[in-house]
């Protein structure tokens, strides 16, 4: 069973480490650089990207974390999504680089733009996309495969290992794209 | 329990602000400092309570202008107050596109019966609670979050600690009931049979529950993760110590790392010998001017 970690600093990790779980995966919540090297891949989840970041340097954990990226699996979702991005604009901030792509945060607005949506993904059929203050990829590389997009942005992208989504799939009871992740994980 | 497509994306927003710290700002200035710190969120709001408190007279909506000018300088969701039953701040809150509503007993009630109709509203709300049977009545009425009293402006977390371990206590003894017990506890908590069936089953309220009133220190903050916070509101505790960055960022880290006893003594350390908000001492105070006792 692949051993995933749940980056806990702040935002919705138990939503996501319930999906996880409800995939098939063991799952722990990762606070330390020594929490984080005893799995085998993370989920960066959603929350507020400038909390995570200021957490991320206080704790000496930025480092660890793109070396993480660097050999294993990260999904991120919202504020994941941001933090892994290779250039974060509204406002500029630091990132680790591990997607080719560029986000916009808050791209939709305030708290009442965000919306529920049908998205098609050419991998899973039809999904429900949950978007809360969500960012917007207006740009992605071209290593950056695009799963699936709503209003003509890309919402869930992979480059490589990693897994990307401006929405929450741990918002909806549906796992489907937790279990992707797994399988990715698994190689 | 209604949980359609708008009720799931108020929660949602509460979900993305667990484990963080929701910190009281009075100007532009306080909201920058409060985000570099690391605030998951901020409420602006004219005067912090110990202020109010203070000061006396009637508490309201911050102006508007005020409002908008902090919105103007974070990234970070702002939320602002508005008083009990006073429906037409609320309004001009949700047409301000702030991203959440405290219904708060911090101002002065507007409606001495009736809380908002929070249903009727696009804007998320949260409301305070002093025990389970007031979180459940303000979640029927559609707040999307509930936070635990406690009294705010004392700098005092006994009345948090009150509240938390009286809302704990009630879910957990729902738990252990037959269901034809529950009948007879909606009419006790005073609130509809559909969320008591759901406490009972589930062990916890349907939306993130926070804690408020009274949070001075990191290791106040900690404490308050620790008895079942999701999340800490600070209000004085933060500007009204003599050192806002300091304490705003200590309090960030110990309640991040709450569950490890080293990162919360790192925090404590890291605010030195600065000092924390003065503290009331909240059973001196007569029942007239406890904040807590606002809300039906």
């Amino acid at each position: 069973m692949a051993h995933i970690g749940v980056l806990a600093l702040q935002g919705d990790y138990e939503k996501h480490a319930r999906s996880l779980t409800r995939a098939g995966a063991q799952v722990s919540e990762v606070r330390t650089a020594a929490e984080l090297a005893a799995v085998d891949g993370l989920v960066i989840p959603g929350g507020e990207s400038t909390t995570m970041l200021k957490l991320l340097d206080r704790e000496a954990m930025f480092e660890p974390l793109r070396e993480f990226g660097a050999r294993k699996p990260i999904f991120g979702t919202c504020a994941g999504a941001i933090l892994m991005a290779a250039k974060v604009e509204n406002p500029e901030q630091p990132s680790l680089g591990l997607v080719d792509i560029t986000v916009r945060r808050n791209g939709y607005g305030r708290q009442l733009d965000s919306r529920v949506a049908r998205i098609d993904c050419e991998a899973f059929g039809e999904l429900e996309a949950v978007f809360i203050r969500a960012p917007i990829i207006h740009s992605a590389g071209p290593g950056v495969r695009v799963l699936a997009s709503y209003d003509g942005d890309p919402v869930l992208v992979e480059e490589g290992r990693h897994l990307l989504a401006t929405f929450h799939p741990e918002l909806s009871v549906d796992d489907r794209v937790h279990a992707y992740f797994l399988r990715k994980v698994a190689g | 329990m209604i949980l359609n497509e708008e009720f799931r994306l108020k929660i949602g927003l509460a979900e993305m602000l667990k484990g963080g710290v929701i910190m009281d700002v009075t100007t532009p200035e306080q909201a920058v400092i409060a985000e570099k710190a690391g605030a998951c969120a901020v409420m602006a709001l004219e005067r912090v309570p110990s202020d109010i408190r203070r000061d006396g007279g009637v508490a309201r909506m911050s102006p508007v202008s005020m409002i908008r000018g902090i919105m103007a300088q974070v990234s970070i969701p702002v939320m602002a107050k508005a008083r009990i039953g006073h429906y037409m701040e609320a309004r001009v809150l949700e047409a301000l596109q702030v991203d959440y509503i405290d219904e708060s007993e911090v101002l002065t009630p507007a409606d001495e019966e009736n809380h908002i109709d929070k249903r009727q509203f696009h804007v998320p709300f949260v409301c305070g609670a002093k025990n389970l049977g007031e979180a459940l009545r303000r979640i029927s009425e559609g707040a999307a979050m509930i936070r635990t009293k406690g009294e705010a402006g004392s700098g005092n977390i006994v009345e948090a600690v009150r509240h938390m371990r009286t809302i704990q206590r009630e879910m957990k003894q729902l738990t252990v009931l037959s269901h034809d017990e529950l009948y007879a506890e909606a009419k006790r908590h005073q609130a509809p049979i559909e969320l008591i069936e759901y406490v009972a089953e589930h062990g916890r309220l349907p939306v993130p529950n926070f804690s408020a009133g009274g949070v001075a220190t990191p290791a106040d903050a900690a404490l308050m993760m620790a008895m079942g916070a999701e999340t800490v509101f600070v209000g004085s505790g933060i500007f009204k110590s003599n050192d806002p960055a300091r304490f705003a960022k200590a309090i960030v880290k110990a309640t991040t790392y709450w569950k490890d006893p080293v990162k919360v003594m790192e925090a404590c350390d890291e605010v030195g010998v600065s000092e924390p908000m003065r503290g009331l001492d909240t059973s001196s105070l007569p029942a007239a001017e406890l904040m807590a006792n606002r809300g039906w």
